[in-house]
């Protein structure tokens, strides 16, 4: 049997370090004076950041207390990603700050007595070390051998170091484990993307609907104001789940669809609004192309053909496709967020885009906005070098529809094979624990186990931090500066994140670490800046801003110059596609062999004693990135397993009991996780929170707590159109081991 | 005056912004908390209900706990909000136990703790309490009933609404609009 190179350490297995000392002696009881209180007598300060815990990137503002400790962070009022609201995350952010379990210092993976292990090291060591290792290692592959896989703030800083040295591959597991197929889907047929945050004009829709998606549960925060919003106004909600989601509780119809059949849902939606005449014929006619074809091909779905796929009642897939028509052009088919499902993901979110295509939804008030991104000028820096290699070639002539960078494509060309060249030999990894984000941890081990070297900046111990070479302690949002915040909005917009607080241990912001780094080989001349404020400063001040401003007032809105926010009544839209027009049958996917229009296949369905295995979101927690973080666990502390009651019967599970999980593969789960049974699921499936379930035994609040989905998903479906990584192909069953854990009643 | 709170069920989904918001306002410590989420499941697939609440003291008009506090520690403040003055409460537990609601717990400090209203430190200031404050579905209303205008009176006058345990007599300020 063939030993890995690279073993997983747990920083736990430290000397004599400051991190094997603190969590020990962190208790909660202590916690009144770690948090001091909002005592009236208190003056605060304050001070503006945009959070940091997930991709919404709320801004808000840092209140600190007499003594300089900070106390709450609340949502800036000005900011259209919150309102002045800041979700459960954002306000226990916090957590992030205070947690002791942090990394503090770098680390560098050494051998003593044959045992592999991180010793502490200083900055300067460790920063030469990867410089000189990059040296090195670039002198035999080239500069286009490193990656950097990222997932937050810091990634503008070392993707940018990265360029500077000669390799573009930069790339988010946000694309093609999460909203790259939604993306492409809309690219192809409107000739753009959904942004983030989603150009949805959820507060002034009549009929929103979801499939899949729970909002409420992922606590998108804008989005979910907004759906309060229609609420409020009386809007119908259509929610498509297996599971009796939040969101499927304050539905007018809710649609407990058959996993994996959506497309057939979809395809007969499409059907019955083309066969009544319940769509947009002024829209179509003007801005669509290939009704005719599309019309032809949706002749067979009626919804009683549907109805054997999916379970859903014909009577009710039409009343839902009339109230759609009925709020049209106010009404949006949501796109979701994490759509990677079934490797069919781009075509059943391309059904989704027809959909809202032919209610003329996009582009029209409760439908679609237009949105505008501020233009900031960059800071002027010489071109980069050209790379002799583009990241695409690492999945050369594969999914070519693919308008971002594909991280699973990455990983496995960085696995050795007789006929690739394209290896990948340095990998950075930044605000994302690969281990949890990648499906199918087998390849990503096996692709890890080839580096040279991996250099992991994050501010927790997780798992990927176990496979480093060298660990960078990153400081929190909350003691740093980043780059503006620019994301595109009903009205152009920046905010501007700044430290609240010196950096604690001896953890440092990704920039300076980025900057040092590139000094140190040789890229002086793009880091001409002395510090991050200078080159804020300088771009702010293109913009008729300040940073002094910026400090001030957080966030600064800008009058729209481009288009308006809907289309006007008949005007005259040239769409950036093939046909300037709204695709309805896409050319694109023609073009590259993919069907131009949406077909069903049948997935496979879960052998007698399994059920399917779907994951989502809680409202308190990001990923595994907050699994550990103290106000947060506080609110929930471990994922539990949904089991239908019929299931649980058949079984003999109690709610409270524990279990592990078996899946198709014979992976079992390395932990247990505590059954809930409850009538919110369907029999054929189970369900859990993503995110928990961690290995790492310095995450003291995480380690052993519930069970980790990804681990169970070792089966992928890839979407040939854009490399997406389907995830909901994976069936578990029951193992009757507790793990030591007691139930809980 | 008489404050009140009102939590719509419709819009409420149950993210418990409004748990650790009143923890880092107001000095909970963590592993215990003011307010809380209750989730209601009804009914057999498919046929579901689902009512979330986000709940907290009541500050009831006729409160057993103020009744039952042998040092007075437990008492009315303004508006009607239910108050305990650490100093004076000696930690018997007797209001823990009177508290239908389950509205109060033992802070580690060696006092009972428990929901304000944020009387002191925001409503007297001109601020709403920090739940409602930080709440992203809006879904939380608070003001003075006396006050015909006030955003709790109208949305009382305007939905369907429940107390929770009217029966027990306590005469509740804390509503759900259902």
């Amino acid at each position: 049997m063939r030993t890995t190179r690279r073993q997983f350490i747990k920083v736990s297995a430290l000397g004599a370090g400051s991190l094997a000392v603190a969590a020990s002696t962190f208790k909660w009881s202590a916690a009144s004076s770690l948090f001091a209180g909002a005592d009236a007598s208190q003056a605060f300060t304050r001070s503006p950041t945009y959070c940091e815990v997930c991709f919404w990137q709320c801004a808000g503002w840092v209140y600190k207390d007499n003594d300089g400790r900070i106390q709450k962070i609340v949502g800036n009022d000005e900011d259209l990603h919150c309102n002045g609201r800041f979700c459960p995350r954002g306000t226990g952010g916090v957590g992030m700050y205070h947690d002791t379990d942090r990394l503090k210092t770098p680390l560098i993976r050494t051998v003593v007595d044959g045992e592999e292990t991180f010793r502490e090291a200083g900055w300067d060591e460790a920063l030469d070390y990867i410089a000189a290792r990059m040296k090195e290692i670039a002198s035999r592959y080239g500069p286009e051998c490193v990656a950097l896989f990222t997932h937050g703030s810091g990634g503008a800083h070392f993707g940018h170091m990265l360029k500077a040295f000669g390799s573009q591959s930069i790339t988010a597991p946000s694309f093609a484990q999460c909203r790259g197929p939604r993306e492409v889907a809309f690219l192809t047929t409107f000739g753009d993307i959904v942004y983030s945050p989603e150009r949805t004009d959820i507060r002034d829709t009549k009929c929103l609907v979801l499939i899949g998606s729970h909002l409420g549960e992922n606590m998108h925060n804008g989005q979910v104001q907004e759906m309060s919003d229609a609420i409020d106004k009386g809007a119908t909600i259509i929610t498509v789940d297996p599971r009796f989601s939040t969101v499927a509780g304050k539905s007018k119809f809710w649609l407990p669809i058959k996993p994996s059949t959506d497309m057939a849902l979809l395809l007969s939606w499409i059907h019955v609004l083309i066969e009544n005449g319940w769509y947009d014929k002024e829209y179509v006619e003007r801005y669509t192309y290939g009704f005719e074809e599309l019309k032809a091909h949706v002749k067979p779905f009626t919804p009683e053909w549907a109805y054997g796929i999916t379970t859903i009642d014909p009577h009710v897939i039409r009343q839902t496709a009339k109230e759609m028509f009925n709020a049209s052009p106010a009404v949006i088919i949501h796109p979701g967020r994490h759509v990677t499902w079934y490797g069919d993901d781009t075509q059943r979110l391309r059904a989704v885009a027809i959909l809202n295509a032919l209610l003329g939804s996009w582009g029209r008030r409760g439908g679609f906005y237009n949105p505008e991104k501020a233009e900031v000028p960059e800071y002027p820096v010489p071109p980069f070098p050209q790379p002799k290699r583009m990241p695409t070639e690492a999945y050369e002539g594969k999914y070519t529809l693919a308008n971002e960078v594909v991280s699973n494509g990455l990983c496995e060309a960085t696995i050795p094979t007789t006929d690739k060249s394209c290896n990948f030999k340095i990998w950075f990894v930044n605000g994302t624990n690969l281990m949890a984000a990648l499906p199918d941890q087998e390849t990503t081990l096996k692709a890890i186990d080839a580096l040279e070297l991996m250099v992991v900046i994050d501010t927790m111990p997780t798992e990927i931090t176990g496979y480093a070479d060298v660990i960078l302690p990153e400081c929190t949002f909350l003691e740093r500066y980043d780059m503006l915040r620019k994301s595109p909005h009903r009205e152009p917009n920046i905010a501007l994140r700044m430290p609240a607080t010196e950096p604690k241990y001896n953890s440092k912001p990704a920039d300076w670490m980025a900057r040092e780094l590139g000094i140190r080989l040789g890229l002086e001349a793009w880091f001409p800046w002395n510090n991050i404020e200078e080159m804020l400063d300088w771009q702010l001040k293109q913009i008729g801003s300040s940073l002094e401003e910026m400090k001030r007032i957080g966030v600064k809105k800008f009058p729209r110059t481009a288009d308006d926010l809907y289309f006007a009544p008949g005007e005259d839209i040239s769409f950036n596609t093939n046909t300037g027009k709204i695709e309805l049958y896409s050319t694109d996917m023609e073009n590259e062999g993919f069907n131009p229009l949406p077909v069903y296949t049948p997935h496979e369905e879960p052998p007698e004693g399994f059920y399917r295995l779907i994951y989502g979101r809680a409202p308190m927690h990001t990923f595994s990135r907050t699994a550990n973080n103290p106000n947060l666990t506080d609110l929930m502390d471990e994922n539990t397993l949904w089991v239908n009651p019929k299931v649980a019967k058949m079984w003999g599970l109690k709610s409270g009991q524990y279990v592990k999980l078996r899946n198709q593969d014979n992976k079992v789960s390395t932990f247990s996780i505590r059954v809930r049974v409850t009538e919110r699921i369907r029999w054929d499936s189970v369900y859990m929170v993503h995110g928990f379930g961690h290995n790492n035994t310095k995450l003291s609040r995480a380690h052993g707590r519930g069970v980790n989905d990804t681990e169970l998903i070792t089966r992928v479906k890839i979407d040939p159109v854009m490399g997406g990584t389907g995830m909901r192909g994976n069936f578990v069953t029951f193992v009757f081991d507790t793990d030591g854990k007691e139930a809980a009643v | 005056m008489r404050y009140a709170m009102a939590v719509d069920t419709k819009k409420c989904v149950g993210c418990s912004d409004c748990v650790v918001a009143c923890q880092t306002e107001n000095n909970v410590p963590i592993g215990y908390c003011r307010d809380w989420i209750v989730e209601v499941t009804d009914g057999t697939y498919p046929q579901l209900e689902l009512e979330i609440r986000s709940e907290r003291c009541n500050h009831c008009d006729n409160s057993p706990c103020v009744r039952c506090c042998p040092t007075g520690a437990s008492h009315y403040s303004k508006g009607g909000t239910v108050l305990v003055t650490p100093d004076e409460c000696i930690g018997c537990g007797a209001c823990i136990a009177s508290c239908p609601y389950d509205a109060r717990f033992p802070h580690p400090d060696g006092h009972v703790d428990k929901c304000t209203f944020c009387l002191h430190n925001r409503v007297e200031k001109g601020l709403k309490p920090a739940c409602v404050s930080v709440c992203p579905t809006k879904c939380m209303y608070f003001g003075d009933l006396d006050d015909p205008n006030s955003e709790v009176s109208v949305v009382l006058k305007k939905r369907k609404w429940k107390t929770l345990i009217p029966e027990a007599g306590t005469r509740p300020q804390h509503y759900f609009l259902i």
